[in-house]
């Protein structure tokens, strides 16, 4: 596949808005959510009975 | 063998092992996602009618399968913990929830995105759409049930029910493409025929779809260490984990 | 919050939940499970044809007339069995093509014509380059070139021996 630039890469066609808005969407929450895990791990072995940070 | 598995199966022998097969899940999940992303936008052409907007199938495909096949595997856990009465297979389907709970949003999420620029809407009661939007309920449902109920053991139970009764929904999910006229469009890999899709789409699917199994294992086995933790924080090997100094001197 | 309270929250929920859930379904037993009902489907007066209903098909090969007033389109939707003319006024989407798939919501008038007040394209699960899309168009052209020769040569007056 030839993009040929930086520009018709991200402009996806025309459909960039779409294409886009579902991979950072879908990175955000993902990474989110691996975040929250951390810090629960981290507040259950400092304290184990707290309740989780994570919702 | 079986002494194995049942070593295993308890939270004190799990926690650990979990904790040494986590890093190897994010590599994993890591290299796939790298090897599908750069297949899905580099390698995989355009499409005959969609053009670009259909390089969303990367992760709008692989998030829907994971948001069933999650449930599924969630349901058997909690089946196993109330029928066997084993906690850490309820810890099990417990820490699987809100991942699955995720890949079904994103499966919505991703879809309505695609749906606009394609069919034309954001969102249609097809029997598709709207029984992979009862998925997400069931998963909030099941998260709600067991956070309502304060004694762990009754919690799993409800939860139990609530997770298998909600099982009968993932066949209905897959086969409602077939079943009823929709407009989602039918399966473009399934195991009954040859696949409907270019081979390097395909192959960037699948590598997606392996980061996605990947990234769902490591995320399950990091919530099952703090359930783990937040649950047997009376019993006497978590105090000996996270006071180390205070066992140094025991055999 | 008390945990009590915590508690009859979360059960509020998990109630909510469930009952949405079932409300769901059970409104998609109400307007029921199929999305569109086919040409066929309309003429046989399957459809409730007081109210709005979907129509689904292909876009019928030559269809495709835009209005005078450049605002509506005609098309025709067919299952191959038969075939129901629409009129739609707005934005048609960009899959929407002759002999694709078609889904459009509206009211059957007394003229005979749907008047869609939606428009939606229903793809199909084929993914390709647009390479082997045009080899495959011109393949399955020859193939049908090759059948009116087989036709045309066939002695007339007998099925041709298979």
């Amino acid at each position: 596949m030839e993009w040929g630039s930086v520009e018709s890469f991200l402009s996806m066609g025309g459909r960039g808005a779409y294409v886009w808005g579902s991979y950072g969407v879908t990175a955000l929450l993902l990474g989110l959510e691996a975040v929250l895990l951390v810090r629960r791990h981290r507040g259950a072995r400092r304290e184990p009975g707290a309740p989780g940070a994570e919702p | 063998m079986a002494i194995r598995i049942f070593q295993f199966s308890s939270p004190q022998t799990f926690y650990p092992l979990a904790g040494r097969l986590i890093p190897l899940f994010w590599v994993l999940a890591a290299l796939f996602s790298a090897a599908g992303l750069y297949t899905g936008f580099f390698v995989a052409p355009t499409d005959f009618q969609q053009g670009e907007v259909y390089r969303i199938i990367f992760i709008h495909v692989p998030a829907a399968w994971m948001s069933m096949f999650i449930y599924l595997v969630m349901a058997g856990w909690a089946a196993v913990g109330l029928v066997l009465n084993t906690r850490l297979s309820s810890m099990m389907a417990q820490a699987l929830a809100p991942t699955g709970a995720l890949m079904t949003f994103i499966a919505l999420w991703t879809g309505s995105l695609w749906g606009r620029p394609t069919w034309g809407t954001w969102w249609v009661w097809d029997a598709r759409l709207t029984s992979e939007l009862i998925l997400l309920f069931l998963y909030l449902g099941f998260m709600a049930l067991q956070a309502s109920i304060d004694d762990p053991r009754r919690a799993d139970k409800a939860g139990a029910i609530l997770a298998m009764v909600g099982v009968v929904n993932v066949p209905i999910i897959y086969f409602s493409v077939k079943w009823w006229n929709t407009l989602h469009q039918g399966a473009s890999v399934s195991l009954t025929r040859a696949p409907s899709m270019a081979s390097d789409m395909l192959t960037g699917m699948l590598l997606m779809a392996l980061a996605f199994w990947m990234y769902a294992i490591a995320a399950a086995l990091m919530r099952v260490q703090s359930i783990i933790l937040e649950r047997e924080r009376h019993a006497g090997w978590v105090k000996d984990l996270l006071e180390p100094a205070a066992v140094k001197g025991s055999p | 919050m008390k945990p009590r309270h915590k508690r009859l929250v979360l059960a509020g929920a998990a109630a909510a939940a469930v009952a949405l859930a079932v409300g769901l379904i059970l409104v998609a037993f109400e307007s029921n499970i199929q999305l569109f009902f086919s040409p066929t489907q309309v003429v046989a007066g399957e459809a409730p044809l007081s109210r709005t209903f979907r129509i689904g098909g292909l876009v019928e090969q030559g269809s495709v007339k835009r209005a005078e007033d450049g605002v509506t389109v005609r098309f025709a939707v067919t299952d191959t069995a038969r075939t129901i003319p629409v009129a739609y006024k707005g934005i048609l989407p960009d899959l929407f093509k002759e002999g694709k798939g078609v889904v459009a919501q509206g009211r059957l008038e007394a003229d005979g014509v749907f008047h869609a007040s939606q428009v939606l394209a229903k793809h199909d699960e084929n993914y390709m380059p647009p390479e082997a899309a045009t080899a495959l168009e011109r393949a399955r052209k020859a193939e049908s070139e090759s059948q009116k020769t087989l036709v045309m040569d066939r002695p007339a007056g007998g099925e041709a021996p298979k």
